[in-house]
């Protein structure tokens, strides 16, 4: 089993093992995705209960939930990646963690989306400066940093070791990011909004809820290795096998 | 015959170049004092509205004024092309690296500190705020030198750096800035902001610690651009 594993994370990191590989996961990931999305949204937004309390208003969390938790799952990712590449120089890490920094940079995007547009109903305004919704802010500002960072340099194996150690510098930075926020909120303005009042969401809310967060999980997943896929082409184009493929 | 140690004779190199440059030298403390007296110009010349903004406004602009000569720590040396031999000698880089905040430190966090006091006056900063401000803003400008490093290495070699060192910059000062303007707006409130003058201190402290090494690894990417 460990000789199996062995073997398994070595061949991982070979490019065109990947590639190959993924191309023949794809399509049964892709289903699932799309029967998990579907499903699940059919479920929350058609046969959830409604909230006593925010009536229909309360289904985006369906959307923001799933999306805000993989905003935040995709920057440790996109960390990580970039800690394998820079320890043990594998070249397919660098793929992954430049390909989950827009991926990211977009979850997050719409996870503040969503959540004012939930907030115009149920807090009566579009933006409040709550203490998650600055973490979140300053997430998404996290990104856009490694983004452009990525984009500056001409050669592409400098910009991503320079993306890795950005990436790590502001995971280490993120837990006291979030604390600091945290305290800066409650030390300026007394909690007056409290959005789910104590009260724990019911099972029947929390299943269908449970189905999109796999779902987007699965979502994540297919499009980050459509992704890397694609930045695995663009970077191994001068070698034989991917000229045959092309 | 006694060796001089590399970080020594580094700082005083760059401090020598610092003081010979001449009119560079106030140029972040001048911009920092330019900044601050637009404020009461857009906003609002009553010592009243100016007593609430003040702690905020001065944090805020004393973090563009070290951030403007960011850009400089790693750059002038790469330019001229001794920052090479530096990254080939045989001393460890990260305490090159903290020679260079340093540096950068004095030119800018600490004529900033100092005259910071001046700007609370004319912002019409109550007197309880004065201390908490010089303390956090000596140890606050600290960090933002030590982190801006790590920016200012990846971006070394690139052309126009200078914004991108701003954003990737910036959301790592975050908790700088909530620590000190707080502790100066806790002062003035009349509570106590000891604790987080030591927050931030602490803040200093891992900063201190951890921040030189990411900057020596950051470096021997950036310079390859």
């Amino acid at each position: 089993m460990w000789q199996f594993l062995k073997t398994w994370y070595h061949r991982l990191a070979s490019p065109k093992w990947f590639y190959h590989t993924s191309g023949r996961w794809l399509p049964y990931l892709a289903a699932v995705t799309i029967l998990l999305l579907v499903s699940g949204a059919i479920w929350g937004l058609g046969f959830a209960p409604e909230d006593a309390r925010q009536g229909n208003s309360y289904r985006i969390i369906y959307i923001h939930v799933p999306v805000s938790v993989l905003a935040l799952v995709g920057y440790y990712l996109m960390a990580v990646a970039g800690a394998i590449a820079l320890i043990w120089k594998i070249k397919l890490a660098d793929m992954v963690m430049v390909s989950a920094a827009p991926l990211g940079a977009v979850l997050t995007f719409l996870a503040l989306l969503t959540g004012s547009i939930w907030g115009k109903p149920t807090w009566g305004t579009y933006w409040e400066w709550d203490a998650r919704i600055t973490s979140m802010l300053v997430l998404l500002f996290l990104y856009l940093g490694v983004l452009a960072l990525s984009r500056a340099f001409t050669s592409r194996d400098t910009a991503y070791k320079a993306c890795a150690i950005l990436s790590l510098v502001g995971t280490v930075n993120i837990p006291i990011i979030y604390k600091s926020v945290d305290w800066w909120y409650t030390l300026h303005q007394p909690a007056t909004i409290k959005l789910t009042g104590g009260s724990t969401i019911h099972p029947a809310m929390f299943k269908p809820l449970l189905v999109m967060i796999i779902g987007f999980y699965c979502f994540y997943a297919l499009v980050l290795i459509l992704n890397t896929r694609a930045e695995i082409l663009r970077r191994e184009q001068r070698s034989a096998w991917v000229r045959e493929l092309i | 015959m006694v060796s001089e140690s590399g970080f020594g004779a580094l700082l005083r190199r760059d401090l020598l170049l610092a003081f010979r440059s001449g009119g560079e030298l106030l140029n972040p403390l001048v911009f920092f004092v330019m900044t601050t007296s637009l404020v009461p110009l857009a906003i609002s010349p009553s010592p009243l509205q100016l007593a609430v903004m003040a702690p905020g406004m001065i944090w805020i602009t004393a973090l563009l004024a070290t951030l403007l000569a960011l850009d400089s720590v790693f750059k002038d040396d790469f330019d001229d092309g001794s920052l090479l031999p530096l990254l080939l000698c045989p001393q460890s880089l990260w305490l090159s690296v903290l020679a260079k905040v340093l540096v950068h430190w004095l030119r800018t966090g600490l004529p900033i500190t100092l005259v910071a006091p001046l700007l609370g006056i004319m912002l019409a900063l109550p007197e309880a705020g004065f201390l908490p401000l010089v303390i956090g803003l000596a140890c606050g400008t600290a960090c933002f030198s030590l982190i801006g490093a790590v920016g200012a290495a990846l971006t070394v070699a690139l052309q126009k750096g200078g914004v991108l060192l701003s954003l990737i910059v910036i959301p790592l000062y975050f908790p700088v800035l909530i620590f000190g303007a707080s502790a100066v707006q806790r002062a003035v409130e009349g509570l106590q902001y000891m604790p987080v003058l030591a927050l931030l201190g602490a803040f200093f402290a891992f900063a201190l610690l951890t921040t030189p090494f990411a900057a020596a690894a950051a470096l021997r990417v950036g310079v390859n651009g």
